[in-house]
């Protein structure tokens, strides 16, 4: 069968600065894929392309077999309804309810009376554990519970593919172990294919079925959790391993600190 | 000498750049008509940009009715015409002050909260995950408040014109004395449907359109900082106060026959 999402020679640029540089990955379906990265590698980016945000300068970028660059406005849009992400910031619609936020795609997209449309949306605030929050609106939240609410409203349509931008950031140990095992649970039981991105190595690795690690805009590793975690490439284990020195900067590109530093004194 | 020509380059190609994708926005919005499932959106924003501009409509359209009455009574009744009161504040109000004063009260009002709005939408990643949950923006945000604030304008344009009249009516009839029969007489034989009110209500329609679409655009383009959306709100209520200003101009000469 199909990969679910296809990707090829992906090359894009912000600015002056190339953020990919020739990426080639494949989703399969009914999978969970971890990409990981250090930060500001372009994670977020990646999933902007895949939902057809923002367009590559080179490459494919398949999903479904359709190409996402080449689909007009109202073709991408209905390619988006088989598409969840849940965003790293949560993006709650600020001026409507939990409940009306989370009932939002399902009154959109569906014909599904009032009734029904109440019991679904109960059911997916029951299971990120936010029934009783369902009168309150977004200004009232934490930001882990904007983060799961944003979780509820992404599956409700039960898409086929979900794109997670950091589900575990900021969530509690109890709430973290409940995200975890709902996203398990979506893949399972809908055959979701899933995308998450994460810096979590453990939580990762414990659901994901393969790993993807991007660092400067390349692909340098990929592999199961347990040949990742066993992986021989410097950079990856530095990576798994957390490591602060070692081939993978952790430093935004910048010159070098101490000349910046004389630069500072010279000019002033 | 050469930098300066590099600046008016960079400048033209930043105007035409904007024109284009404000052009594009309205473009693409306003051909998204809000379906019949959707009619309560538009609803909602015509309350949101009409129904509560109503107030400050209101009593700006009583103060200048009673200004101009006002005034006008001291000019017209040092040549007995004080009768033709009437008739020249609502000629001024219909043609002009209706429409004008009205349109830039609505940018202030109605035009720098839709901007902020969508602004704040944009900044807060809300659009965006509209946008991936399959909905677009244009059709849900941006449409129904284009049709809302084209649909609004002339409404609140004529109760400013109305609001006047009564307001000067008040004035000069009930205070100043100028008889009640010759004030409301005069009005119905000089006002004239066609070449008066209508074209009045055509300038509000052309100032409701600007300034709606202005007001869009701005808050759908706006950076994503606190910054960004404080000088698209800016933007929203200069540019299309100046639009408004400049056009009547234009109006006038065009459809005023000079
Ligand atoms: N709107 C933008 N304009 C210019 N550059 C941007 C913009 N958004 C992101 N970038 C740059 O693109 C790069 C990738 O950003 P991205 O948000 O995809 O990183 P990320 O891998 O998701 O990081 P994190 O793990 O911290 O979320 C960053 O270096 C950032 O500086
Ligand atoms: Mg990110």
């Amino acid at each position: 069968m199909e990969d679910h999402v296809c990707i090829q020679n992906l090359t894009y640029n912000r600015g002056a600065r190339r953020i990919f540089d020739g990426i080639t990955l494949r989703i399969p379906r009914g999978k969970i894929v971890a990409i990981m990265g250090p930060s500001g590698t372009g994670k977020t980016t990646l999933l902007r392309l895949i939902g057809g945000q923002l367009r590559p300068d080179t490459g494919t970028i398949r999903v479904n077999g359709k190409s996402i660059p080449d689909l007009s406005r109202a073709d991408l849009f209905a390619v988006r309804r088989e598409m969840g992400m849940l965003f790293q910031s949560g993006a709650l619609f600020t001026d409507i309810s939990v409940f009306d936020n989370v009932a939002f795609p399902l009154r959109v997209h569906t014909d599904l009376s009032e009734e029904l449309i109440r019991d679904l949306v109960l059911i997916k605030l029951q299971a990120v554990g936010l029934r009783g929050a369902a009168g309150l609106f977004p200004a009232e939240l934490s930001g882990g519970m904007v983060r799961r609410v944003a979780l509820a409203r992404t599956v409700a349509l039960d898409p086929s593919l979900i794109m997670y931008d950091e589900p575990f950031a900021g969530l509690d140990p109890i709430a973290m172990g409940v995200i975890v095992q709902l996203i398990k649970t979506v893949n399972r039981v809908y055959g979701t294919t899933s995308i998450i991105v994460s810096h979590d190595i453990t939580e990762t690795a414990s659901i994901a079925d393969y790993i993807y690690v991007i660092s400067d805009g390349r692909l340098i590793g990929s592999g199961t959790p347990q040949e990742m975690l066993s992986h021989e490439s410097p950079r990856v284990k530095q990576f798994v391993k957390g490591l602060p020195d070692g081939p993978v900067p952790f430093h935004y590109p910048a010159i070098d600190f101490a000349d910046e530093l004389l630069q500072d004194r010279g000019s002033s | 000498m050469v930098s300066y020509f590099r600046q008016l380059g960079q400048f033209l190609i930043e105007l035409i750049s904007v024109v284009g994708r404000a052009g594009a926005v309205w473009w693409q919005a306003i051909w998204r008509k809000p379906e019949l499932k959707n009619a309560g959106l538009v609803v909602r924003q015509i309350y949101q940009l009409g129904v509560l501009s109503v107030v400050i409509i209101v009593l700006s359209g009583f103060s200048i009715g009673a200004v101009l009455a006002l005034q006008g009574y001291n000019q017209l009744v040092k040549y007995g015409s004080e009768s033709a009161l009437g008739l020249g504040v609502a000629l001024v109000l219909v043609m002009e002050i209706g429409p004008v004063v009205s349109a830039l009260l609505y940018a202030g009002r109605a035009g720098s909260a839709v901007t902020a709005e969508i602004g704040l939408m944009r900044a807060t990643e809300q659009l965006s995950s509209m946008e991936m949950l399959g909905v677009d923006p244009l059709q849900r945000i941006v449409s129904p408040r284009l049709w809302a604030g084209f649909i609004v304008m002339p409404i609140l344009a004529l109760m400013f014109s109305i609001v006047g009249i009564w307001g000067a009516s008040l004035i000069g009839v009930n205070w100043l004395g100028v008889h009640e029969g010759a004030f409301w007489s005069s009005m119905q034989e000089g006002v004239d449907f066609y070449s008066h009110v209508m074209k009045g209500i055509i300038k509000s329609v052309v100032f409701g359109i600007i300034v709606i679409w202005i007001a869009v655009f701005q808050g759908y383009d706006a950076q994503p900082t606190s910054e960004g959306i404080a000088a698209a709100t800016t933007r929203t209520v200069v540019y299309s106060s100046v639009a408004v200003l400049v056009l009547d101009f234009f109006l006038t000469l065009v459809m005023f026959n000079f």
